[in-house]
């Protein structure tokens, strides 16, 4: 799915009087996905019996699966489409975004189509994450001293 | 007590979004990206540590927390190999996420036919 299509189908689905009602799905539905990693952490934690940044981890992977899972099957895109906000903030929306587009891709090839494009959507997050985390690292180890 | 702060961060880091999403031009990419950049900003000050400790999963599902990550591996490794460590380190806590990610999409893409 190209970006500017990603953005018109955003668009198209946000009627300006439905704000506030928008911002109440988006909070319950985050929310929800919270709740459940919090579940999640708590599951891999006490059955495999490693601490919670571990099983943080498990949690993650767990969630980035499903979404992905989700998206492949098809319906996962009418759940953002309704939640918006709420799933695509969260670690699922990068999965998401990052299945969506190879799954779109894929027609074009396996190098330029699938290989290509599965970053289209997830790369400028991790552009953004790196060189700031990069920038603020660096000053926070010139300051604090790591 | 800890699900209900889950619910609530969470909840609130994605109303903040969707508010700045219906009131802005912004789109969907320029906020998780916004997003990632608050995540490590807030840990220049380990803002973002004590969220995690009172907040527990709720924190680390939102994508703030992928920034918070990166900047935690890189600092962990600079601690030990000076300037070198933050490029070295930058993906140690995210490597999961961010493989399983390519992984999955990879295996599926295979798998299924795009769904018009």
């Amino acid at each position: 799915m190209r970006l500017k299509d990603y953005n018109e189908i955003v668009k198209k689905h946000m009627p300006t009087e439905h704000r506030i009602r928008n911002g109440i799905i988006a909070f319950v539905s985050g929310g929800l996905v919270g709740i459940i990693g919090q579940g999640l952490i708590d599951i891999y934690s006490y059955f495999l019996s490693i601490p919670a940044q571990d099983a943080s981890i498990f949690a993650t992977v767990t969630l980035v699966f499903v979404a992905s899972l989700f998206t492949a099957l098809g319906f996962f895109d009418k759940w953002v489409t309704i939640c918006k906000c709420g799933l695509i903030i969260p670690i699922t929306g990068f999965a998401h975004s990052m299945t969506s587009a190879g799954i779109e891709y894929k027609t074009e090839g396996p190098i330029f189509g699938l290989g290509s494009n599965i970053f289209k959507l997830a790369g400028s997050v991790i552009l953004y994450g790196v060189v700031s985390a990069w920038i603020f690292g660096m000053i926070r180890f010139i300051i604090m001293g790591g | 007590m800890i699900y209900l702060y889950s619910f609530l961060f969470a909840g609130a880091v994605c109303l903040i979004g969707q508010i700045i999403l219906d009131n802005t031009k912004l789109t969907a990419g320029h906020i998780t990206s916004i997003f990632v950049c608050i995540g490590a900003f807030l840990d220049i000050f380990n803002i973002y540590d004590k969220i995690v400790t009172v907040v527990g999963g709720g924190a680390m599902v939102p994508i703030t927390s992928f920034g918070h990550l990166l900047i935690h591996g890189a600092l962990a490794q600079a601690e030990r190999y000076g300037f070198i460590g933050l490029l070295t380190g930058m993906f140690n806590l995210t490597a999961s996420g961010i493989t399983a990610a390519i992984i999955f999409t990879f295996i599926f893409s295979l798998f299924f036919k795009p769904k018009d």
